[in-house]
């Protein structure tokens, strides 16, 4: 057993994959895990107990700590891609200003909140999102002239971008932020709105 | 009334002076800087203090349906022992044969001892400006029992062994419409919410900071909130459903971050923005 757990441990680390140890990933103990959340978690205003079921991912991402084998991530990147609805009209970018609007707003999807909250996108909770909002996270990547440094809204960074807000682990498997198209969290309009937060030419993200 | 007005006097006034100190930080550099001298003159003149005697006098008093005191509550240590009984939670007690945080052991107390109904006492177990919270108030006072020394939770009895293990699973554990785990923001040195610092809480000063200044009294809600508070408001904006109070799985969690925090000194209540 500790043979196959340093040989793992030595492969993964070849694979420049972070070592897990073995229980970490002990499928058992997940399970009664997620039976005693299951026990102990209760449905409260739009926050339903059926929340705590697990879809492919976020179970694989749970039980690898976020670092999955390179076989699986692939995997699980082609699979999240396929996810991804684009629009129809063929347009990706909206109006910035309430691209801005909805990048401030960390509201939604909460016990507390009503269910015709309009959700936020909470984009300055964890990234630096224009050079004038000083308030903001550093969980995720500066976003600040974030169109100006690529080369503006060319159709390549339009699309990238509209798919990473849509569905990030299509491009990071495990990554930390939210599927808001995805989980519907965000509609296709708003999406758009954040597009051109991120790439107008005219949006305070790029001046 | 007139307990109470004069600390909050005191934090408005500190509130003022901080405005002062703010602007003139904000001149050489971060707001990193102006958040710490906001903490440390926060600090000075905690109105936890006026929790922690309303518990006493609770914990003192005979009440509910035995006509009891809490005097007799056993918190682990034997009964009526509270010095350090803080620092040795959660633990598993053969009475109830289950682990027990601070919280789940005062509820325990109140139904064995005091002949209080489990129902009642859990079922509005925060306080709010409209309604004073026994419980908050209870752990106020025993957890200032227990501030200075080291946290040292036990992990001898295989159910507490086993509580850790399974909250370390809870803590990863990725769900809910944003695809948040405790780990997404908890797991990592330096990063911040907003303007909030974020423990990592996966490493041993995170944790270590983290648990030792909870309890703490809430500025910006004019409460003292608990460490099942704490977890409870961390689930809400983790966007799941809502965690029952004292449950298995909070205790389970709560063991996690504890026993993380082994070997720090314990600094509760304290006081947090």
């Amino acid at each position: 057993m500790r043979t196959t757990v340093l040989a793992f441990a030595a492969l993964a680390m070849a694979l420049g994959i972070a070592p897990v140890s073995a229980a970490d990933t002990d499928p058992a103990l997940l399970t009664k895990a997620t039976a005693l959340m299951e026990k102990d978690f209760q449905s409260r205003g739009i926050a339903k107990v059926e929340r705590l079921k697990q879809d492919d991912v976020m179970s694989l991402c749970t039980q690898y700590r976020g670092a999955l084998p390179a076989d699986v991530a692939k995997r699980v990147q082609a699979e999240q891609m396929a996810t991804i609805k684009f629009p129809a009209d063929g347009k990706y970018m909206g109006d910035w200003k309430n691209g801005d609007k909805i990048a401030q707003s960390g509201r939604g999807a909460t016990w507390s909140d009503k269910p015709d909250t309009v959700n936020g996108g909470g984009c300055y909770n964890c990234h630096r999102v224009s050079g004038t909002e000083l308030s903001y996270g550093t969980i995720g990547p500066s976003l600040y002239q974030f169109g100006k440094l690529r080369g503006g809204p060319t159709e390549a960074n339009m699309k990238y971008v509209y798919g990473k807000l849509y569905n990030s682990q299509a491009y990071v498997p495990c990554s930390n932020m939210p599927r808001f198209g995805y989980h519907g969290v965000l509609t296709e309009a708003q999406i758009k709105d954040l597009v051109a937060l991120l790439l107008d030419p005219e949006s305070i993200v790029n001046q | 009334m007139a307990t109470v007005s004069r600390p909050l006097a005191y934090i408005c006034c500190t509130l003022a002076l901080c405005a002062a100190g703010l602007s003139a930080a904000q001149d050489k550099d971060p707001t990193a800087a102006a958040i710490e001298q906001y903490r440390q003159m926060l600090a000075d003149g905690n109105p936890a203090e006026l929790y922690e005697l309303r518990g006493e006098e609770l914990w003192k008093t005979k009440r509910g349906p035995k006509n009891a005191s809490l005097e007799q509550c056993d918190l682990g240590l034997g009964p009526g022992k509270i010095k350090g009984a803080y620092t040795q939670l959660p633990r598993y007690f053969p009475d109830t044969d289950r682990v027990e945080d601070l919280e789940s052991r005062l509820v325990t107390c109140m139904v064995q001892l005091q002949g209080f109904d489990r129902e009642e006492v859990t079922k509005k177990p925060f306080g709010s400006a409209s309604y004073q919270s026994d419980l908050e108030a209870l752990v106020a006072y025993v957890v200032s029992q227990s501030r200075g020394m080291k946290m040292a939770v036990p992990q001898e009895h295989p159910k507490e062994r086993e509580a850790y293990q399974l909250g370390r699973e809870i803590f990863f554990y990725r769900a809910g419409p944003y695809d948040f785990a405790c780990a997404t923001c908890h797991s990592e040195d330096g990063k911040r919410i907003r303007l909030q610092d974020l423990p990592n809480l996966t490493q041993k000063k995170g944790a270590q900071f983290a648990y030792t200044t909870w309890p703490a009294y809430r500025v910006s809600q004019g409460e003292l909130r608990t460490m099942q508070w704490r977890l409870w408001d961390c689930f809400r904006q983790q966007r799941f459903p809502e965690p029952k109070y004292a449950s298995d799985a909070t205790i389970a969690l709560t063991t996690f971050l504890a026993v993380n925090a082994n070997g720090a000194e314990y600094a509760g209540p304290a006081i947090k923005r």
